[in-house]
């Protein structure tokens, strides 16, 4: 897991819930960093923005640490790499 | 003295058709009308169905004239209420249009028509804004027209309470004339929500569910849109049956309360405050509820909260209690559920059926309640309840009994 992804994603949380980015660590959870789920909704918005990526609804809901949510997001910014990849280059 | 106050006339626009008798064939054969979106182009949305009023055919109820002054949320709610009165044969002449409310429900107001203005400026570029935006947007379109239409002359307003906003119309307009401040009353709700920019900020919330509404169920996956509108007219029941009104249910209780708890959380405390308050309003007891109308939205929050407050309020007894939601039928209409909730809570009552939770496919532990999976119930309910629980912890419940 890189750790500049990690420290992306914390400080797009820290911005999001207004919380100085120290607080968050890689193994903190929603429920000690007082996250519910209307949080989550804008955790998702700010992070789908950062990263230009979009975060399907099912997985989201199992989301509990920021250790999910890195891993979560590194899965969809690889997957995107590995689609613009293989598509054809325009002519 | 308080009077006993009757429903007399019904109207119903929803994905279910566009009168009362095609609402209730589809209700009492547990058909959804939840279907993919058609008059949005969804592009590339979380999700794709809603329950869309498709059958509403605009040039059928207004010239183009007329139309043009009118945002689709407003024409839901003027036939909804056309269909009410005729149904309910009631006119408003001989000083009874002073002595009667027009009181209607809309979370949103015209969205459809702000979206399109919007669109045009920000993305035309063109600042020549329609001079009817203003009047076609504002949330008490409805309520104003219907005044106007049928000369009704005493209070109008429009409550908006986001997905209480018809059960708190219905619950003003029922003590208004409960009290005597007026002879009757046309109330209900309509809300048109199909439109681009709203669609987006649903599949923001992430409540919206990628295939169908299955209240109650344990693979329940969000909510599905609904649009539409509904009207009813209230009557002193003595009046009604002095003139012979065909009466499809009394009003009997309503009642309020506000979570104080969390934006968009819902509360089992806050609703079974509400539910309790509408017990007490009606002076009836528990055990005298048969059927709940239930909000089940098909969240996954909403639908255990709701059954841990019925639980609590109705004890041993909610284990008597057919509980459904119609919402897995004609989706969430928002501002419109609770007068759409409400037409199927009194014909319910009034012809003997309950109608079922549609697309029911697995018991939750959660939720444990006799949910009328899939197909209707026959059976003869004293007073039925319909809850509506909104957005913002406000939460609107009306009781209804048998005549």
């Amino acid at each position: 897991m890189s750790h500049e992804l990690t420290q992306r994603v914390i400080s797009v949380m820290a911005a999001s819930q207004h919380l100085p980015p120290d607080t968050i660590t890689i193994d903190s959870t929603f429920q000690e960093l007082n996250i519910d789920s209307l949080d989550g909704i804008n955790i998702l918005f700010a992070l789908e923005n950062e990263f230009d990526i979009n975060i399907p609804d099912e997985g989201a809901k199992e989301i509990r640490t920021v250790r999910d949510m890195v891993e979560g997001v590194r899965r969809l910014v690889e997957a995107k790499a590995t689609a613009a990849d293989s598509t054809p280059a325009k002519v | 003295m308080q009077r006993r106050v009757a429903v007399t006339g019904l109207g119903v626009i929803s994905a279910l058709g566009v009168t009362v008798d095609q609402f209730w064939e589809a209700l009492s054969h547990g058909r959804s009308g939840i279907g993919p979106i058609q008059s949005v182009a969804l592009n590339a949305l979380r999700f794709s169905n809603g329950a869309e009023a498709l059958g509403f055919d605009s040039g059928s109820y207004f010239d183009a004239k007329e139309a043009s002054f009118l945002d689709r949320f407003a024409q839901y709610g003027v036939v909804a209420a056309r269909h009410a009165i005729a149904d309910a044969g009631i006119t408003f002449e001989n000083g009874r249009g002073e002595n009667t409310a027009v009181i209607t429900g809309s979370c949103l107001g015209g969205k459809a028509t702000e979206d399109e203005g919007y669109r045009q400026l920000y993305r035309d570029n063109n600042t020549r804004f329609n001079p009817l935006t203003i009047p076609r947007a504002m949330s008490n379109a409805a309520a104003s027209r219907i005044s106007l239409e049928f000369g009704i002359t005493g209070p109008g307003y429009t409550v908006s309470t986001a997905c209480s906003s018809s059960n708190h119309a219905l619950g003003q307009a029922f003590w208004l004339v409960r009290n005597g401040s007026v002879d009757a009353a046309i109330t209900g709700g309509s809300e048109a929500l199909f439109t681009p920019g709203l669609l987006r900020a649903w599949e923001a919330m992430r409540v919206v569910s990628p295939d169908t509404c299955r209240p109650f169920s344990k693979n329940r996956r969000g909510l599905i849109l609904g649009d539409g509108g509904a009207m009813m007219v209230l009557e002193s029941l003595d009046e009604a049956r002095a003139r012979g009104a065909r009466i499809y249910g009394e009003i009997c209780g309503f009642g309020m309360s506000s979570d104080a708890f969390h934006l968009t959380q819902p509360s089992a405390e806050g609703a079974g405050r509400a539910m309790r308050a509408a017990l007490k309003d009606a002076g009836v007891a528990p055990e005298s509820i048969g059927y709940i109308n239930a909000h089940g939205t098909g969240t996954t929050a909403n639908d255990s909260t709701e059954t841990a407050a019925i639980r609590s309020v109705f004890g041993a007894h909610a284990d008597n209690l057919l509980v459904s939601s119609t919402k897995s039928m004609h989706g969430h209409t928002l501002g419109a559920a609770g007068a759409i909730e409400a037409a199927a809570t009194l014909l319910a009552l009034h012809n003997g059926i309950v109608p079922p939770t549609a697309n029911f496919e697995e018991a939750d532990p959660e939720c444990d309640l006799d949910i009328v999976p899939n197909v209707a119930r026959a059976a003869e309910v004293e007073c039925a309840m319909s809850n509506s629980f909104a957005f913002g912890g406000l939460n609107a419940v009306v009781i209804f009994r048998r005549v």
